[in-house]
């Protein structure tokens, strides 16, 4: 039953290539239920997987074929379908589901219908080959292959410029990752001798490798996971991935692909856990990323751009959790994180989808009374990503401030300024996304006519995922609840994959209970804070702020994509326009005088052929003649 | 016995009246006669070779002889060949004038 979901690979993949080869032909609503019935068929199984695993302590390994031999060296392809992987597949699925079933709509009378659906199931087979992979280098196909797909994706619209160079843009800097990837595989193999991942990580148990060697490689598989899940630096491709249509967004760019680095460090947890250096600099990298992605969410006034930070610094958050060795929080924050992610995604694609393109929230306001299906969802996912009590974000984020708090993986100091840290970001959190829902939805109209004689509310087939992701958001959070009220099932499911011995500190219940009451006065204040602010009339001081040079700063992002700019992009354009340069001037004209020259030689040559086959014949003869001497003075004739 | 070195003197002379047709005749069947004047002169020159060998033994002898033959059965068929082209040039240009077959010049 279990090895049975190793064909949901499969049936996406007939999906995208039904989709890809007869779809033009097909009228438009069938190619997108062909793709969402491949993706329910792969939901289904890996629901199946996921009971069959009931019970058990290892997963199943399913053997394909063997895929390379050289020397003493073989790699055989199979899919290891255990806890950690059933629960990322239900993800990938089931949200699937619901973002293909919400395509439809979205994608009504787009010129590229199946063109998308079958980029979209691709995408679907690709991140199932992702999880499910036996070995780096599955993994690693897998992983190209939900690059191609969201650069694909992204540059769904590829006619406007824009659309295309965010496509690359996204595309090259996550080669940097992908980079990473590949020589962590080269040290992994060089160190361990197998690229196979259970392998692997039974050989750290035996510990013979040099810490620095693991670290090393940890490292490198950090970077990895950097590209792919938007950490910074290298996360300037992910609010500009948003040029996609909103559906790719809250499936690729939300709820499944840019968890991938997650789950690839959650995957090789052990490694991680037997390098307190490596671990350190993964928390550091999400404290980072989530307060300054935090940050720079305060102020972009694009409906998908607030959301694209939010989804950085929700990513930094997991991060924060990998590092602090609390890897099952950390995946647990991936599964409530898909669901109201991928529902506030959905709510701005409804949104825009009726206002007719309109992207910029300046030009919202007061959309509820329009739109109230779309509205209440949407405040729904807000007060989950904020932490509001009783939502599934609150539970996945008081976990990882928790362990944060008490983790020995890293020195005691850093667990207070993690903990302060990641609160003063729950605090921006909470407000950003009452600002998110407070223009949109909320306060006074402040749409174009052209807009407001447009907007309505969605069609049943975008409100439907509406309410199921919504539902989804609230409950999700009740399998991992803290250790001292109940049974944590999230983490109990996940201890049979992620075997890591790592301690972390056990606070008396007052604690843990201020701590709870300490991250919901930080969402409280966040919404309040922003409830009131954007309630009120624009005072000066309210503009002086928003002048600031600090808003500024947070307005253009940090500053990162400058810092690019002028530190990368125009330098190598400079380096190129020099090279060009000395192109065109020196190795051009070097190359013409020299054909020039031949040209002319040439020409001198060409009056020796005269054509007379005596001239040939009174040449040889002298020839012959020359030799004749030469032998007979240099050569030993006699 | 004569000496060998009037053969070669003779294959010498041979030779070089060859080669002189082949650089001053304007036909080419004079030309052609003139490269099987060089052939043979270059043969008479092998057999006599072969013939001042003979005191060494049958191989050595045979060594000169053998080439001959085979130049000879190489004369035949270039012979075949060539006045075959000679034919059908003639048939075209109904003329051998070797200066006037000068197309291949640029």
């Amino acid at each position: 039953m279990i090895a049975l979901a190793a064909y949901a690979p499969l049936i996406a993949l007939v999906g995208a290539l039904i989709n890809g080869i007869f779809g033009r032909n097909l009228k438009e609503p069938l190619p997108g239920y062909i793709a969402s019935a491949a993706v329910f068929a792969a939901f289904v199984l890996s629901v199946m997987a996921f009971f069959g695993l009931q019970g058990q302590e290892h997963g199943s390994n399913v053997q394909l074929w063997q895929y390379l031999s050289a020397g003493n060296f073989k790699l055989n392809l199979a899919f290891n379908i255990d806890h950690l992987a059933v629960i990322m597949m239900m993800i990938i699925t089931g949200v699937g589901f619901l973002i293909h079933i919400y395509s439809i709509a979205y994608m009504h009378n787009d010129s590229g219908f199946s063109r998308y659906f079958s980029f979209l199931n691709l995408f679907i087979a690709s991140m199932l080959i992702l999880v499910m992979a036996d070995s780096f280098p599955l993994m690693f196909i897998g992983w190209e292959g939900v690059g191609v797909c969201s650069f694909l994706l992204i540059g769904f619209w590829y006619g406007i410029k824009a659309n295309a160079d965010a496509a690359r843009k996204a595309f090259i800097v996550n080669r940097i990752g992908d980079f990473g990837f590949l020589l962590a595989m080269f040290l992994t193999y060089k160190v361990f001798g197998t690229l196979n991942i259970a392998d692997m990580l039974g050989h750290i148990q035996v510990a013979r490798v040099l810490p620095a060697g693991l670290t090393a490689i940890a490292l490198l598989y950090l970077l990895a996971a950097m590209g792919k899940s938007a950490q910074m630096p290298l996360h300037v491709w992910l609010p500009d991935a948003m040029a996609g249509p909103t559906p790719v967004s809250a499936l690729i760019h939300a709820a499944t692909m840019v968890t991938a680095g997650v789950y690839l460090i959650a995957r090789i947890a052990p490694l991680f856990a037997a390098s307190p250096s490596a671990s350190m600099v993964v928390a550091w990298v999400g404290l980072i990323t989530a307060f300054v992605a935090a940050f720079i969410a305060l102020s972009q006034t694009d409906i998908k751009r607030i959301l694209a930070y939010s989804t950085l610094s929700q990513l930094g958050y997991m991060f924060v959790a990998l590092g602090c060795g609390a890897y099952w929080v950390a995946i647990f924050h991936v599964f409530t994180h898909a669901f109201f992610k991928a529902l506030l995604f959905l709510t701005s694609g409804s949104v825009i989808h009726a206002m007719g393109g309109e992207q910029d929230v300046e030009k919202m306001g007061g959309l509820h009374k329009y739109m109230k299906l779309t509205s209440i969802t949407a405040f729904i996912g807000t007060l989950a990503i904020a932490g509001v009590p009783f939502l599934s974000g609150f539970f996945s984020k008081d976990a990882i401030l928790a362990h944060a708090f008490t983790t020995t993986l890293a020195p005691v100091a850093l667990n207070y300024i993690a903990y302060i840290i990641l609160l003063v970001t729950a605090v921006m959190t909470a407000f950003y996304m009452m600002r998110w829902y407070y223009l949109v939805f909320l306060g006074k109209e402040r749409l174009s006519k052209e807009a407001k004689a447009h907007v309505h509310e969605s069609p049943s087939l975008m409100t439907m995922p509406l309410g199921v992701l919504a539902f989804l958001s609230v409950v999700a959070g009740y399998f991992g609840l803290p250790e001292f009220l109940a049974k944590n099932q999230f983490a109990s499911w996940l201890e049979n994959s992620i075997e890591v011995d790592i301690s972390f500190g056990h606070p008396p219940v007052w604690l843990e209970w201020t701590l709870i009451l300490i991250s919901v006065a930080a969402a409280a204040i966040g919404l309040g804070l922003a409830y009131w602010v954007y309630s009120r009339k624009k005072s000066k001081a309210m503009l002086r702020i928003s002048n600031s040079a600090i808003a500024k700063f947070s307005q253009s992002g940090a500053g990162f994509d400058g810092f690019y700019n002028a530190g990368i992009i125009k330098p190598a354009e400079e380096t190129a326009e020099g090279l060009a340069l000395l192109d065109a001037e020196v190795l051009d004209t070097g190359l013409s005088s020299l054909a020039l020259g031949v040209g002319l030689f040439a020409g001198l040559m060409r009056k020796i052929q005269t054509g007379y086959i005596r001239f040939y014949a009174l040449a040889m003869a002298l020839g012959f003649a020359v030799l004749v001497i030469l032998a007979a003075f240099w050569g030993k004739l006699s | 016995m004569i000496g060998t070195e009037y053969y070669i003197a003779l294959s010498a002379i041979i030779f070089s009246i060859g080669t002189v047709g082949v650089l001053s005749r304007r036909s080419a069947i004079m030309v052609f006669l003139s490269i099987e004047l060089m052939l043979n002169a270059a043969n008479l020159a092998m057999v006599a070779f072969a013939r001042a060998w003979a005191s060494e033994g049958a191989l050595a002898a045979m060594n000169g002889q053998a080439a001959v033959f085979i130049i000879l059965a190489i004369a035949a068929a270039e012979v075949a060949v060539g006045l075959g082209i000679l034919v059908a040039i003639f048939r075209y240009r109904e003329t051998t004038e070797l200066d006037l077959l000068s197309e291949m010049r640029l």
